[in-house]
């Protein structure tokens, strides 16, 4: 007779008698193996919003296929797919303070992911409708070198430097520095006087507000 | 242009800004901050009024008291709501539980609009004042909405609409509230109906503005 057993908030549940089987073992371990590594990752996350650097490396590297999963559910083409691993990568970091250590950090990260997928839709679904697909567009496309052709690269090229002007300044420096000037990341930390990391951040930024500029994704 | 860095490479730069943060109080602690607030200007106004106009209403009608409280309990959970909606990973259910407590309030309200519709001897109050009890729920209401959106900004509302209307209806309740500790001793039909449009006149802009200011970010 199954014994009637109180546990967990939900109050009762029947505790059925359970036949031992190897795969129900095998599926007890995987199970057992996913709740380590997902106290694992919450406890390396506590320790990283309390300044530790290791713990903070670990759980973001330890996140990526996570994020990776939730955005294949939630629809994102591979090819696409560590583009939403580094918006959520940077979005957890700006609002790291959000996560209670004694909750599922998998469960923060999931929702995190899953909106940042739910956006890289959104706006690739914008694309795609403004782009046309024409197999004989590239047989019909005029020349490269036509009047038309480089008066809207003239065009192109100062929108893209009125956008740069435009960027806040820790962002335009790094593109400045980094993708105009070609500089490595030493010489431009050398002349700028910031650290390489906040350079590849603020790069990271201004490229990401240089395409919602220029392409109009948001 | 550069391609976008590889995942490494911002894995070790965002490990190089790992500052230590302040962690966001739970929901439940914001809530007591909230509730606090909303305390605080209950405390002036009685100070202000005393506490007999209101003691009077609700000896004569209990209902009245009833509403009031429902009202109260109604900002405290519908706040409560909107903090834990805005905290990533939280359970969409919490949108639910300022549900019984607005029940109770709608149910007296209304019950209290039918009886004055009925009995026609309960001391009326005119149109002027109905107006005046609508500018004091609308005006309450900007502030505490004001707070309270600057509390959610703090979390990271991935459900911004919802924990928006959320937001109104703390506010909008808590008004409601407070305003029971100066209303006139019975209300007419109108009055109660006035009410009732404040109410959904701030539900309806936190709403509308309150979803575009809680976007995430």
């Amino acid at each position: 007779m199954p014994g009637l057993t109180t546990a967990g908030t939900m109050g009762l549940y029947i505790d059925f008698p359970r036949r031992a089987s190897p795969s129900s073992h095998v599926s007890d371990d995987i199970h057992s193996s996913q709740e380590q590594a997902s106290q694992r990752r919450s406890a390396w996350m506590a320790a990283a919003q309390d300044g530790d650097r290791q713990a903070y490396e670990k759980v973001l590297a330890d996140s990526v296929g996570l994020i990776r999963s939730v955005a294949r559910r939630q629809g994102v083409a591979i090819d696409s797919l560590d583009d939403v691993v580094q918006e959520t990568l940077l979005t957890v970091h700006r609002v790291r303070h959000t996560y209670d250590p004694s909750r599922s950090y998998d469960a923060w990260l999931a929702a995190i992911a899953a909106r940042r997928a739910i956006d890289h839709l959104r706006s690739h679904g914008r694309h795609g409708a403004r782009e046309v697909s024409d197999e004989f567009a590239l047989d019909m496309h005029p020349d490269v070198g036509d009047a038309t052709t480089q008066t809207e690269r003239a065009q192109e090229a100062a929108r893209l430097r009125q956008a740069v002007s435009e960027l806040p300044p820790g962002q335009r420096e790094a593109v400045e520095q980094l993708s105009l000037k070609e500089q490595s990341l030493a010489e431009a930390a050398e002349e700028t006087g910031r650290n390489t990391g906040a350079l590849k951040v603020n790069l990271h930024r201004a490229l990401k507000t240089l395409r919602q500029r220029l392409h109009g994704d948001s | 242009m550069s391609e976008p860095l590889p995942i490494d490479s911002l894995i070790k730069s965002l490990g190089a800004q790992a500052a230590p943060v302040r962690r966001l109080l739970s929901p439940g602690r914001r809530t007591v901050g909230w509730t606090m607030a909303v305390l605080t200007i209950a405390a002036y106004l009685l100070w202000r009024h005393g506490m007999g106009n209101m003691m009077q209403r609700w000896e004569i009608a209990p209902l009245v008291c009833c509403a009031d409280v429902s009202a109260f309990f109604t900002c405290i959970a519908a706040g409560w709501a909107a903090f834990a909606l805005s905290v990533p990973g939280r359970s969409n259910a919490w949108v639910w539980l300022p549900l019984p407590t607005l029940l109770v309030w709608m149910a007296a309200s209304g019950w209290g609009c039918l009886r004055a519709l009925i009995a026609p001897n309960a001391e009326a109050v005119g149109f002027p004042q109905s107006a005046d009890c609508l500018v004091f729920i609308v005006a309450l209401s900007v502030p505490l909405s004001v707070l309270l959106v600057l509390l959610v900004r703090r979390a990271y509302p991935l459900r911004p609409v919802q924990a928006a209307i959320m937001i109104g209806l703390a506010s909008a309740s808590a008004s409601a509230a407070l305003l029971g500790i100066f209303h006139p001793i019975d209300s007419a039909a109108s009055d109660l109906a006035m009410h009732a449009i404040a109410v959904l006149i701030v539900i309806g802009v936190n709403a509308a503005m309150g979803g575009r200011l809680l976007q995430p970010r």
